[in-house]
């Protein structure tokens, strides 16, 4: 089956055939790189044209914005269409449209904490460890992780507080989980929307391949609340505050810097 | 009426009222059809179950359910709870452990334990939460299956609770909550146990600690609150 570009191929080989260069030599040396070229591009005849429509194709995805707003449970996402292109997978009223935002493995998702937890300045978070595949399952049970470390380590700093009082009656204190609970998800989710609505605005309607997904940048809040894990079950004990501030400074620290790696080249993108 | 009998046979969906639902039409998906004995109520002709006793009609579901907490305590490669599940279990065990849950604390200020409906939701939505984890994950149990494993396999910690309380009769000092935290945590690793040996198989290889993370969870939680459960003074 000859296709268009085997056909391409032929014709201008036919008219090279008897064509010499300058010198009198034939021009051997070009249809054989002519043969090169078209043997890879009958290999692959939709590579040529993929990576140039690839930005169109994105751009025509960011003309229509839609966003859901689900009130089902607390950790549902408002899933928008504007993922950038990479994730077509059906409808948003289907099964798999939120099965892809799961397809991690147990090594990825560690390999993202990891690099969450330990932020080089010379890398990016989200070209390095995400690579276009942004997934929800981190950011949610890191936040609902947080959530009861946070209850729990509050309510056992309380009673370690007070356990030399002879009048305290230990107290489960269980409110604390839904403030808790309330607060991280706030954060986790609403200033992600922020932040993206805001680049999103200051970049025009037109999307460059480098902007970055409303779910990448979810993603990349949600893995920098990891440290505060650790963070908040080292501060139960009271007698060793300066560890504790030390632990919670090198977890702000990781957390920004983890998100200014990404920002650096929005930013370039913003000025730009 | 000749011309109503032709206008009832040339409406759209005409002969769908004759379908009947009861019987075993296989549904798209992966929620299975259940198989138990409620399921057969209808559709048997031969034991008609209309005529018999109520009490024996509670004891076969009563028995169904006692034959599943077997099943939990003595956590085996079976597929009884799977096959016929069933959420008078889960239902049975989240009320008597929101029960047991009650009367610390008195006076009912929010300084206290967790409400009724706070345990409830905890462990229904807790419950909820893990089974769409598992799905979005790839997982191939049913919703329901899952569910109804999760909710058995609280049974240990509902068991140390029991306990928990007995013991908080006795005195609330230090060797009462060593041997309080002893029994919960052992309750606590027998109900993760139990529930990764139904779940974990349901799973490709290399996401099986992404979906046994949640439920260890899930199982820690409901541990902290049967372990910080102080009674009224």
């Amino acid at each position: 089956m000859a296709s268009p570009h085997d056909l391409q191929f032929q014709a201008i080989k036919a008219g090279y055939d008897h064509v010499t260069s300058w010198d009198g030599s034939p021009l051997n040396k070009q249809t054989n790189e002519f043969e090169e070229a078209a043997e890879l591009l009958s290999a692959d005849p939709g590579a040529s044209t993929l990576s140039m429509s690839n930005p169109l194709a994105a751009a025509g995805d960011g003309e229509d914005v839609k966003l859901d707003l689900s009130e089902d449970e607390e950790g549902q996402e408002e899933s928008s269409e504007l993922l950038g292109g990479q994730k077509p997978a059906g409808g948003f009223w289907t099964f798999e449209y939120y099965q892809s935002f799961f397809d991690v493995d147990t090594m990825q998702v560690l390999d993202r904490v990891k690099g969450s937890v330990m932020p080089l300045p010379g890398r990016n978070f989200i070209k390095h460890h995400l690579r276009s595949n942004p997934d929800l399952y981190g950011p949610f049970w890191i936040c609902v992780t947080l959530v009861f470390s946070v209850a729990i380590s509050g309510n056992l700093s309380t009673f370690l507080s007070e356990m030399g009082n002879p009048s305290f009656h230990y107290r489960p204190q269980f409110h604390r989980v839904t403030v808790a609970a309330a607060v991280i998800f706030m954060y986790a989710w609403l200033v992600p929307v922020a932040l993206w609505g805001f680049l999103s605005w200051r970049q025009g309607s037109e999307r460059q391949l480098g902007g970055y997904s409303f779910l990448e940048t979810v993603c990349v809040y949600g893995y920098s609340l990891f440290i505060y894990i650790p963070t908040s079950v080292s501060l139960t004990n009271g007698r060793q505050e300066r560890a504790a501030w030390l632990l919670s400074l090198t977890g702000a620290r990781n957390a920004s810097t983890l998100l200014l790696t990404s920002r650096s080249v929005l930013s370039n993108q913003c000025v730009g | 009426m000749a011309t109503g009998a032709e206008e009832e046979a040339n409406r759209p969906f005409a002969g769908l009222s004759d379908v009947s639902i009861s019987e075993d039409i296989p549904v798209e998906g992966d929620i299975s059809v259940p198989v138990g004995p409620s399921a057969r109520r209808g559709g048997d002709d031969e034991f008609s179950t209309l005529d018999e006793p109520v009490k024996e009609t509670v004891l076969r579901d009563l028995r169904a359910v006692g034959k599943k907490f077997v099943h939990v305590l003595y956590p085996k490669r079976s597929s009884a709870l799977l096959r016929d599940w069933d959420l008078w279990g889960p239902l049975l065990l989240c009320v008597t452990l929101a029960l047991l849950l009650q009367g610390g604390a008195a006076d009912s200020d929010y300084q206290g334990g967790p409400q009724f409906a706070e345990v409830f939701v905890i462990v229904w939505f807790g419950s909820i939460i893990i089974t769409l984890n598992s799905k979005l994950l790839g997982g191939t149990i049913s919703f329901f299956q899952s569910l109804c494993v999760l909710g058995y396999c609280i049974l240990p910690l509902t068991a140390a609770m029991a306990v928990c309380r007995i013991v908080l009769v006795a005195g609330s000092g230090a060797v009462s909550f060593a041997v309080r935290l002893a029994v919960v945590t052992a309750s606590f690793g027998w109900s993760t146990f139990a529930s990764t040996a139904f779940l974990a198989d349901s799973q490709p290889a290399n996401r099986k600690a992404l979906v046994v993370y949640p439920v260890f969870l899930f199982y820690f939680v409901i541990g902290w609150m049967v372990l910080t459960f102080s009674p009224s003074q």
